[in-house]
């Protein structure tokens, strides 16, 4: 899969033009900018061709509709109905007639069109400024058919990224635990599926419960924890090949896996006699090291994306807090001082912000807080929930929330869910079975 | 008059009634709960199997708790003495946490769990060779509740027959 990334040529045709029309990404929902995605346009030889490779009517219709679905989930625009539009997709890409589509109110109109060339899809899209009657951006794609789905991701992200500065997210993926059966019982798998749910892939069957898998943010590797012959260790997955090997070789259960920001380290914990430590170990040289040295439980690392620091979190206090050190163990500082017991601390892509689960009077909380410890925000609040993941541009979190149960212990669920940094924009994201542990993979394309 | 009197006397009898029945109902939680739990540690037999005649396997815990109760203790000193009768039985101590914590946490706590009872059964004389520990956090809860009670049954180490 990775390799279909090699074949797809991005082509930019550059202009000159100042960003005109702004997107305030700190204000989130409350005011989505309005945007109108003309379908791509495509003649009827490519149509018909497209439809016979990949069963699809219209591709170019497709493509428009993966990009409206998430450019309106981002919660920063608003996809105006199609329905409003005058001008037929094929003369809009060439020559939109600004006056109609600024009395539809579009302030942002992307058009483009799909040919098929050589057995090749190949896109052009173009996003223009609607009241300063502009374009934008042009770019022209050209990659297999099988990759129309990531196409659209992409096409998202550059329109993303053109108006509001920031890369996207969109062509990314999720790896999680797809979960079965009753709640004394749960069948756990790891599962993959693109950020928006499509693409779904189970990666193991079930036989051994396995928990927190974790992207490597440079490549398509995967460290999680498997109970495999009844051994709780840390486990490395590749997601090409399948190949799966047990990480170090340590005399109790590791778990909490993560990988440093340069994926050549992992780091997690031991425990051994009652105690959890944290060690990290080189991919390259197989070399262990020992990070704390503590009788209390300290585990949930997660570095700073500079490498530099390490945050955690530790019941050395007598409850469990976030603590932060650096890489190598020394100058260990609590941060969290709220009401409270905090876990699973995960640094931010942008290194300003740490995200946690916070436990409090019977709630559940997940929220961010600086790297100091200060300024903390409770961004949603449930029954249950937990272990936050940062989308790659550190705007979004998914996590996963548990529901309780009726006096019968019936009607437990467990599904992931999303929520921007602001606390708005709170969606499920939609999966075939229960879902747990989310972690969000950085962007396949750069 | 007599009718409004009669009306009356009911309606007293009636409330009564009710208030008795309230308190009866109300009672009888707050005594199942206290015969069941002390603090947040579960007392009960509910779902507690035994190695052999008067041999528990299971002991429980309060929240973010592995401190041994007297109970616990009790407990694990009839296992270490029916594993020296049986000396060729070994065990898993099986950790456990209820569901109101992290998972990596919990993972921790029921393996911090199962050592505390491991260490009183060695304490007692059964060689740690003997003994292996493993730790489920809040994946395999023996009650699938969302209550007080039912996260006290899942906070447990309970001892298994490895052979």
């Amino acid at each position: 899969m990775i390799k279909n990334i090699i074949t797809l040529f991005l082509i930019l045709i550059p202009i000159n033009s100042y960003a005109l029309i702004e997107v305030d990404i700190t204000r989130g929902n409350l005011d989505p900018l309005p945007v109108a995605v003309s379908p791509l346009s495509i003649d009827e030889k490519s149509r018909k061709s497209f439809e016979k490779i990949l069963k699809k009517k219209n591709i170019g219709e497709e493509i428009s509709s993966i990009v409206e679905n998430n450019l309106s989930t981002s919660g920063l625009f608003n996809p105006l109905s199609k329905d409003a539009f005058l001008q037929a997709p094929d003369i809009a890409n060439l020559k939109p007639r600004f006056e109609d589509w600024n009395l539809i109110k579009a302030q942002a109109l992307i058009t483009g069109k799909v040919n098929y060339v050589d057995d090749k899809l190949r896109v052009e899209f173009r996003l223009w400024d609607v009241l300063a009657a502009k374009e934008m951006m042009a770019l022209a794609f050209t990659t297999v058919p099988s990759n129309w789905r990531r196409v659209g991701h992409i096409i998202s992200d550059k329109v993303y990224e053109r108006l509001t500065g920031e890369k996207g997210y969109f062509d990314t993926r999720i790896i999680y635990v797809a979960e079965e059966g009753p709640k004394t019982q749960r069948i756990k798998k790891l599962a993959i599926m693109d950020q928006d749910g499509f693409n779904n892939k189970f990666l193991t069957l079930g036989n051994e419960l396995v928990l927190t898998p974790r992207f490597n943010p440079t490549s398509q590797m995967v460290t999680y924890l498997s109970y495999f012959k009844n051994l709780p260790r840390v486990y490395l997955l590749d997601i090409e090949t399948g190949t799966q090997e047990v990480v170090g070789d340590f005399p109790g259960m590791t778990f909490a896996p993560r990988f440093s920001p340069d994926g050549k380290k992992i780091i997690m914990s031991l425990a051994k006699d009652g105690k959890s430590d944290i060690y990290t170990m080189d991919l390259e040289n197989r070399i262990v090291e020992r990070i704390t040295n503590h009788p209390s439980i300290d585990t949930s690392p997660s570095y700073s994306p500079d490498g530099k620091y390490i945050t955690f979190n530790s019941d050395r206090s007598g409850y469990q807090q976030i603590y932060l050190m650096k890489s190598d163990g020394s100058d260990v500082k609590r941060i969290s001082f709220g009401n409270g017991l905090y876990g699973t601390p995960v640094w931010s892509p942008r290194g300003d912000l740490i995200a946690f689960t916070k436990l409090h009077k019977g709630k559940f909380y997940i929220g961010v807080m600086r790297t100091d410890g200060k300024g903390e925000r409770l961004l949603t609040e449930n029954y249950y929930q937990e272990a936050p993941s940062w989308s790659p541009n550190g705007r979004v979190l998914v996590f996963y929330r548990e529901t309780k149960t009726n006096d019968k212990g019936e009607g437990f669920s467990a599904k992931l869910w999303s929520i921007d940094l602001t606390g708005y924009n709170e969606r499920q994201i939609k999966t075939p079975t229960d879902a747990s542990d989310p972690s969000w993979s950085s962007l396949l394309s750069n | 008059m007599i009718l409004s009197k009669i009306f009356k006397n009911t309606l007293i009898v009636l409330t009564a009634c009710l208030v008795l029945s309230a308190c009866a109902t109300k009672k009888e939680i707050a005594t199942d709960i206290k015969g069941s739990m002390q603090g947040d540690v579960y007392t009960g037999t509910d779902t507690v199997e035994y190695l052999a005649e008067g041999v528990p396997d299971r002991v429980f815990f309060a929240t973010n708790e592995s401190i041994l109760t007297t109970a616990s203790r009790e407990t694990l000193r009839a296992q270490a003495a029916w594993m020296r009768k049986n000396s060729s039985i070994n065990v898993v101590l099986e950790g456990h946490a209820d569901e109101r914590g992290t998972r990596e946490y919990n993972l921790a706590l029921g393996e911090r769990r199962a050592n505390a009872a491991k260490d009183y059964l060695m304490t007692y004389g059964i060689s740690s060779d003997r003994i292996s520990v493993i730790s489920y956090g809040k994946e395999r809860p023996v009650d699938s509740g969302s209550n007080p009670l039912s996260w006290s049954k899942n906070r447990r180490s309970v001892t298994v027959k490895a052979n």
